[in-house]
């Protein structure tokens, strides 16, 4: 651990926490009863989760002809949910790997929760396809199995086939690494628990955190395998959504058939994973009481990555409609003419609005610092990014090349109860998580607390504590420092 | 022969020594001058990764970076295997007109899939040789003398003779140790 503490840069984690603080606060909304708030989360997500469970059953029994899609729109809500979801998924792996990649010490109090957010939003991506095969428990057709198995080879050619691969790779590789950093956090409650003398989560987490000890050569090689891994995510996570947006770019579709939608889509999910992320951390400090790990300065470095992706994905859109200008194809130009004034246009006009001017807000100090326009702006720019892959899919698809074959597309109660139950499964998965799973990375947090705890940057401001000659204190390297540290703390107190 | 000799020293050295630090700066200068005194360290716990511990202490750089590259090979490798076999060898559909005969032309369209292998066996395969390499599987007991290591406390472990014993625990003290007990 360096003790290099910024001049410039607000505490990362506020209240004075000390080691062992950080240890009781996260442990304790593992070994503490669950408050009120988190209940009433909870009943609510349980009740979305089991209508969007009936709306699937009704699904696997009647058939893909219970949703809203037909001959012309033949990919609709679902293919929008797959896409929004797995963007969603994004912001975990960015958080987590590319963050890590670039050194950036205020991922650590989100990564864990960006993490798990990953995980279940992949698995929510995950069912649309599965369903809308209409015949769900044929989906290993999918895999690469034998002729003999009853069906030919998997066409590798196909972008669809692409995303297989991609999606569970992405899936169990995002597993792997968020499993890998709860280790350690598994062995805190452990040993407390046995202090304690708690039979059951001495067992429990003693078999969940693999007899992890601590030792010094574990530390190095946990730590070169997290760096690797992040090394190793980073282009995974990129490759994920190209693969994804191929899965339009290779139609020949206009309004699909463009170059710039692997960028374009890796843009938009990281844009919509840190709204998601935005969301759920400030519904999180409240419901689990992290106040003191989530704070402001959180919330403000991923306003600034908002700010970034939403400039561009807004120029995306533009660079999009200049592109079907300058093509000189008539087709590509009324399709992107028709999505932005034609039967659709509010759909446009929402995508337009929540994804290219609301961000821009955040160039406002005052409001990239609040915490409730902040979680407002989150919950628009999910809407906004949910708009924007229903416009690419529904609106390129409903006029065809056949104008007989022109058709509107409206969702049926089935559409909408498997939207909302997936968002439903997910809370539920979320908050079952935030209740027996250290949802802060301790050990990571705890590396960081003397350059970014509280009680290091002198009396709660951001000032560091400076000696007479003008060099920064720093608490290692004197004999004394550990008995500095205490002072200060008295002294605030 | 180095390591035999050590074995043997170790195994006749008698005295369990558990120097607790908790300050990871203080437990750092405390290594390297417990080092420089020619005390081999047994073993440290650490409740979080301290930078520069493992240099500290004398620990060779972990090859497990090399493991991933060559797993990573090999996943690419199997990748073009399968998809060579299916959609050239064994099989080879002809879709749109376009007849997949030759792996060469169908490389930019394995492309995907070849990176996705490479990652997959790459990733999985690090973090099981990691796991296996220390030991750290489902059903293993934990081996930290000291509950507080996965807290607040860095514990030095050291297994000396008794003269070593005593110059160690004034080190130890020297250092910033808060405690230090005999196991």
């Amino acid at each position: 651990m360096s003790n290099v503490i910024s001049h410039i840069r607000e505490p990362l984690v506020l209240g004075d926490r000390t080691v062992h603080d950080v240890t009781v606060d996260v442990a304790k909304s593992v070994e503490g009863k669950a408050n009120k708030w988190w209940w009433i989360c909870f009943g609510v997500a349980v009740i979305a989760a089991l209508w969007g469970v009936l709306c699937i059953t009704y699904t696997i029994a009647v058939g893909i002809g219970s949703w809203g899609v037909n001959k012309t729109v033949g990919w609709a809500w679902d293919i929008t949910n797959f896409v929004w979801w797995i963007g969603i998924g994004h912001a975990g792996t960015l958080i987590s790997a590319v963050l890590l990649l670039f050194r950036q010490k205020w991922r650590m109090a989100i990564n864990r929760s960006a993490e798990a957010m990953t995980i279940f939003a992949v698995m929510m991506a995950g069912l649309f396809p599965l369903l809308h095969m209409g015949r769900p428990w044929l989906a290993f057709y999918s895999l690469p199995l034998p002729n003999q198995f009853g069906e030919l080879w998997v066409n590798f050619n196909s972008p669809l086939i692409w995303d297989v691969f991609a999606i569970s790779t992405y899936l169990t590789v995002s597993i792997v690494f968020w499993y890998l950093g709860l280790i350690p956090d598994f062995a805190m409650i452990r040993d407390r628990a046995r202090v304690s003398g708690n039979k059951l989560y001495d067992n429990v987490y003693g078999l969940l955190s693999f007899g992890w000890s601590g030792k010094v050569r574990d530390w190095a090689r946990f730590e070169e395998v997290s760096l690797v891994l992040a090394g190793l995510a980073t282009p995974l996570v990129f490759s994920v959504h190209s693969i994804v947006s191929m899965d339009f770019a290779a139609g020949i579709v206009p309004g699909w058939h463009t170059t710039i939608f692997p960028p374009y889509f890796v843009l938009g999910a990281l844009f919509s994973g840190f709204a998601m992320v935005l969301t759920l951390t400030i519904i999180m400090r409240k419901v689990m009481n992290l106040e003191n790990y989530i704070t402001i300065r959180h919330v403000e470095s991923m306003n600034f990555i908002i700010i970034l992706t939403g400039s561009l994905v807004g120029s995306a859109y533009i660079t999009e409609l200049f592109i079907s200008w300058y093509s000189g194809v008539e087709y590509e130009q009324y399709a992107f003419i028709n999505r932005a004034t034609g039967p659709y246009y509010w759909a446009y006009t929402i995508m337009m609005t929540c994804n290219v001017l609301s961000p821009q807000l955040f160039w406002f100090k005052k409001i990239r610092n609040s915490f409730i326009i902040s979680f407002v702006m989150s919950i628009f720019i999910n809407i906004g990014m949910w708009f924007e892959r229903f416009v690419i899919i529904v609106t390129s698809l409903h006029r065809d090349y056949l104008p007989s074959s022109w058709t509107m597309f409206h969702p049926t109660f089935v559409d909408i109860g498997i939207f909302v139950g997936t968002i439903g499964i997910f809370f539920t998965l979320f908050l079952l998580f935030a209740r027996v799973f250290p949802v802060i990375a301790q050990a990571e947090t705890k590396s960081i607390l003397k350059e970014g705890g509280s009680q290091y940057y002198g009396n709660g401001s951001n000032a560091t504590p400076v000696k007479e000659d003008g060099v920064t204190e720093e608490p290692g390297e004197s004999e004394d420092g550990e008995d500095s540290e205490e002072n200060n703390t008295d002294n605030e107190q | 022969m180095e390591r035999i000799q050590r074995k043997i020293i170790q195994t006749m050295s008698n005295k369990v020594i558990h120097g607790l630090y908790q300050d990871d700066a203080l437990l750092l200068d405390g290594v390297k001058e417990l080092r420089a005194a020619g005390i081999e360290i047994e073993e440290i716990y650490c409740p979080y990764p301290v930078h520069g511990l493992d240099t500290a202490v004398g620990l060779r750089h972990t090859r497990l970076a090399i493991c991933a590259f060559i797993y990573a090979m090999c996943g690419v490798g199997l990748g073009a295997t399968m998809m060579g076999f299916m959609n050239v060898v064994d099989w080879p559909m002809n879709i749109g007109g376009k007849p997949s005969f030759s792996f060469v032309e169908n490389m930019t369209s394995f492309m995907p899939i070849l990176f996705e292998c490479g990652v997959f066996c790459a990733a999985h395969g690090m973090v099981l040789t990691f796991l296996l390499r220390s030991w750290i599987l489902p059903g293993v007991s934990n081996t930290n003398p000291d509950p507080r290591t996965t807290d607040d406390m860095f514990l030095v472990l050291l297994k000396l003779d008794e003269k070593a014993a005593k110059s160690a625990e004034d080190i130890l003290k020297k250092s910033g140790a808060v405690e230090i007990n005999n196991g």
